[in-house]
């Protein structure tokens, strides 16, 4: 091919304080395909696609639009001369109508007022071109996450943009709704529009684009043709290390250290009317459980029980042996027992204290706020954490807000781990952050159960649950359907017992 | 057009608000003999149309998302400075007020400009511009100014007759063409949607790129020239300038606002529902003016358990609209989930990754 590419960026540079977000970076778009943009957390494509949408100005380099010099310095201007942008979280506004969001910014105007006959006609055309067909009129609010993601993307589409960004657009989304999307997609190239793509999900990488782009640490590491690099070289590309695909999908997991003889927490009948049927667990020291089981199986609602978040009526907990009531999560942390919600942003991480205050967070409520840590202390501890889990930071007293998704995992870890527990409890660890940082939580979560560390480990990816675990426990329906080693254990068994229960 | 369609979480606590407001004149015009009047109605326009077009600028600044506590104080500033340059340096009406009107919309420009520009807190900025206002009173004179001039009690006093006995005044009829205008504004104009979308989510707004910065200043100024208007409507109300003037009149326009169906959290409410906030205010008022044995300041505790009731109303109404939701079939054919065999097990098991619900 000798057509020209539209887009092209060249020498791109960004620095924020302390770190080099993007040193160097190419990216080359052609009209009338789908490109990939790949690299684990932290690679920067995040800052990449801010910098072509004028959220963030470049410290150096150039953008190229049809061979003209752009420099975008907000997101109206980048839409007015045809970069759209769908991102990660959706940016449109609950309260204003789905009409309305797709128009906004752009609104005809008939006479002194908008015209909204207009607007709500063409909106319902440009839902109907991706199979949506809603009533205009009502409040976006009203519509589950899909219908809004479908919708930002319908506003997208509808400014005749001849770049169209999608900042993972599909972690909100079911197969179904994916598939919808890409059909849309298809139409768009083969009408010559230029569209970039990020995604975590190599599947659909491979199922869409045309050309692929990696980035690693804030460096461009190559281009290619989507066809012309596999999987594992992808991976390993983006990783910059030799990655055995197959030992990644299905390890099963080597028998680790000592376990104990007797369980450090056993449940017996632990229920909770509605939300639980009674069930049944021991956790050694020494020893992962996994939690399988798909979406709404009942391992949140598990993991919150035995940490006494949940009120539960039935059943009892044993601690090393002795009989105690967890009706909060104070007396858990008293048990020695630690939980790492599944919602980073939310219930883990605070965004603006430094990693050293998020490590010893645990740890200094555990001691009551009597017992102040010195500050020299409380950087030895968070030092060490640094250290020994691979915080990939220049130093302790960085906002932790500022760290890639797995290098806040890991924090949050090292809090816990801080508060020196008997049990812990990692709820969804690995979600949202890239493989290679995934590899390394379960290495971690590994090396701390060898040193005798009991763990219940929830995921909803089940090649992680069988990598890591010792045990399985299979839920279904909020109920323990049966328990599987997991050396004996692959995918296909653990379905065939989810899929068998359900008669 | 269909009607249940519009009735939702958004349109219903104003409808509510109106329903509330017929049944309360309802039983005025029942238990009192002469409340069911023509006269009656307009008087709560005419005795309240400076709270009218305050609350109409406060609706704009907590549709955005912000508040304005300044209000009420440049509300006393504006009758003060009307007063002192009609009475004592004898200006014309015709200078005074164009004058005093762009003095409320640069005050309002000024904390909009901060608020903006330094990302400061509305709710700060505005309490500094609260006491400011109300202390540049005092500069200007602390006794009240009564305004004699002859051209300016000739506007206060005109009655426009609708009708053998039912009349309305100037004040009133700058307050309804203010409510069209700001109707106008609100639904119709990109700057109006913008509001809205900024109090719905400003990043997403800055996002979409809309012009966040220019709108949020503009709102702030509009309800400073508002208060500004309102001002000068008091000034044709009382013929006076005073410092102690609309006294807390600021928590009277959210309140008007908040019972009108505006969400203090901004990106929801009704510019119309403010006027009929303000009704429901005044109708309480007449309500105990008529009745004759209850203090004025009953008008507080009714007004007091109308805020509470309303909050809560809106809260039980978006709960209650988030369970109807699910009831909206959106797909054009559902596709019914089924993992009966192994394949479609790990399939759903794909699938529950890209799900945003969580376990």
């Amino acid at each position: 091919m000798t057509v020209e590419p539209i887009l092209v960026m060249q020498g791109i540079r960004k620095s924020f304080p302390g770190v080099a977000a993007l040193k160097n970076v190419q990216l080359r778009l052609f009209p009338g395909e789908v490109h990939a943009l790949m690299g684990q957390n932290g690679a920067g494509k995040s800052t990449l696609i801010k910098v072509l949408t004028g959220v963030e100005t470049p410290d150096g380099g150039e953008i190229r639009l049809k061979g003209e010099l752009i420099q975008p310095t907000c997101v109206g201007e980048a839409q007015a001369i045809g970069i759209s942008t769908v991102y990660q979280e959706i940016n449109l506004c609950p309260n204003l109508s789905v009409a309305e969001n797709i128009f906004i910014g752009r609104f005809p105007i008939r006479g002194p007022a908008i015209d909204w006959k207009t607007i709500e006609r063409e909106s319902q055309t440009a839902l109907a071109a991706l199979n949506i067909h809603i009533d205009v009129t009502l409040p976006l609010a009203s519509f589950p996450v899909a219908i809004q993601q479908m919708v930002a993307i319908a506003r997208a589409l509808s400014t005749a943009a001849q770049v169209l960004i999608l900042d993972e657009p599909t972690s909100s989304l079911d197969e179904d709704e994916v598939e919808r999307l890409f059909q849309a997609l298809r139409q768009l190239k083969q009408k010559g529009m230029a569209i970039l793509f990020v995604t975590h999900f190599l599947d659909q990488t491979y199922a869409i684009s045309d050309r692929i782009t990696v980035l690693r640490n804030g460096e461009f590491v190559g281009e290619y043709a989507a066809s012309a690099l596999s999987r594992l070289d992808l991976i390993n590309t983006m990783v910059g290390r030799e990655i055995d695909e197959a030992s990644y999908a299905a390890e099963t997991a080597a028998q680790t250290g000592s376990v104990a003889a007797d369980p450090y927490v056993s449940a017996c009948g632990l229920g909770s009317t509605g939300t639980m049927r009674p069930i049944d667990l021991d956790i050694y020291q020494g020893q992962v459980l996994g939690l399988g089981g798909l979406l709404g199986s009942g391992r949140t609602e598990t993991a919150r029980m035995l940490f006494g978040i949940d009120h539960t009526d039935s059943g009892t907990i044993r601690v090393g042996g002795e009989a105690v009531k967890l009706n909060s999560p104070r007396k858990a942390v008293q048990h020695g027992i630690a939980f790492c919600p599944e919602d980073r942003k939310t219930e883990g991480i605070i965004a603006e204290l430094s990693i050293r205050e998020n490590i010893i967070l645990a740890l200094q409520a555990r001691r009551g706020i009597f017992r102040y840590l010195p500050k020299r202390l409380q950087r030895t501890i968070a030092d060490e954490y640094i250290q020994q889990l691979g915080i990939r930071t220049p130093d302790a007293e960085k906002p932790i807000g500022q760290l890639s998704g797995g290098n806040q995992q890991k924090a949050l870890l090292a809090r816990w781990l801080a508060t020196d527990p008997k049990m812990l409890i990692l709820d969804e660890p690995t979600r949202g952050i890239d493989i290679a940082a995934k590899l390394e939580i379960m290495e971690l979560v590994k090396a701390q159960c060898r040193k005798g560390l009991a763990i219940l480990f929830i995921s909803s990816e089940m090649s992680e649950v069988l990598r890591v675990s010792d045990r399985i426990a299979v839920l279904r329906d909020r109920q323990k359907i049966g328990e599987i080693a997991g050396k004996d254990a692959d995918e296909q068994s653990v379905f065939r017992m989810i899929a068998g229960a359900e008669s | 057009m269909n009607l249940s369609r519009h009735i939702n979480a958004r349109t219903l606590p104003l409808i509510v608000t109106s329903l509330l407001f017929v049944a309360l004149f309802g039983f005025g015009s029942i238990a009192y003999t002469g409340f069911f009047s023509a006269q009656v109605f307009i008087n709560l326009l005419i005795d309240n149309a400076f709270i009218c077009v305050v609350a109409i600028g406060m609706t704009f600044v907590i549709i955005s998302g912000g508040i304005d506590l300044s209000v009420g104080s440049i509300v006393a500033l504006t009758t003060m400075v009307t007063a002192a340059l009609v009475e004592h340096h004898h200006w014309s009406i015709w200078a005074v007020i164009p004058l005093v009107l762009l003095m409320g919309a640069g005050f309002g420009l000024l904390m909009g400009v901060l608020i903006h520009a330094f990302q400061l807190q509305p709710f700060i900025v505005t309490l500094g511009g609260m006491f400011l206002a109300r202390g540049l009173c005092y500069v200007i004179s602390i006794d009240s100014i009564s305004i004699t001039d002859e051209s300016y009690t000739q506007i206060a006093q005109y009655r426009l007759m609708l009708g053998e006995e039912t009349f309305i005044s100037i004040s009133a009829l700058i307050a309804l063409a203010v409510l069209a205008f700001a109707i106008y504004l609100a639904q119709y104009t990109r700057f109006g949607r913008t509001v809205y979308a900024i109090g719905g989510n400003e990043r997403s707004a800055l996002l979409m790129g809309l012009p966040i910065g220019r709108t949020k200043i503009l709102v702030y100024t509009l309800s400073g020239l508002c208060s500004a208007l309102g001002g000068v409507l008091i000034t044709f109300y009382m013929l006076s300038g005073y410092g102690l003037h609309a006294l807390g009149l600021e928590l009277d326009a959210i309140a008007a606002a908040v019972i009108g169906g505006t969400l203090l959290t901004g990106g929801v409410g009704y510019v119309a529902g403010s006027l009929v906030g303000v009704l429901i205010l005044g109708v309480i008022q007449s309500l105990i003016a008529f009745d004759g044995t209850l203090s004025s300041w009953w008008t507080r505790i009714a007004v007091g358990v109308l805020l509470c009731l309303f909050c809560l109303m809106q809260r039980l109404f978006e709960r209650g609209s988030q369970s109807f939701s699910f009831l909206f079939s959106y797909w054009k054919k559902p596709a019914e989930p089924s993992n009966n065999t192994d394949q479609e097990a790990s399939k759903a098991c794909l699938t529950q990754v890209t799900t945003r619900t969580a376990a």
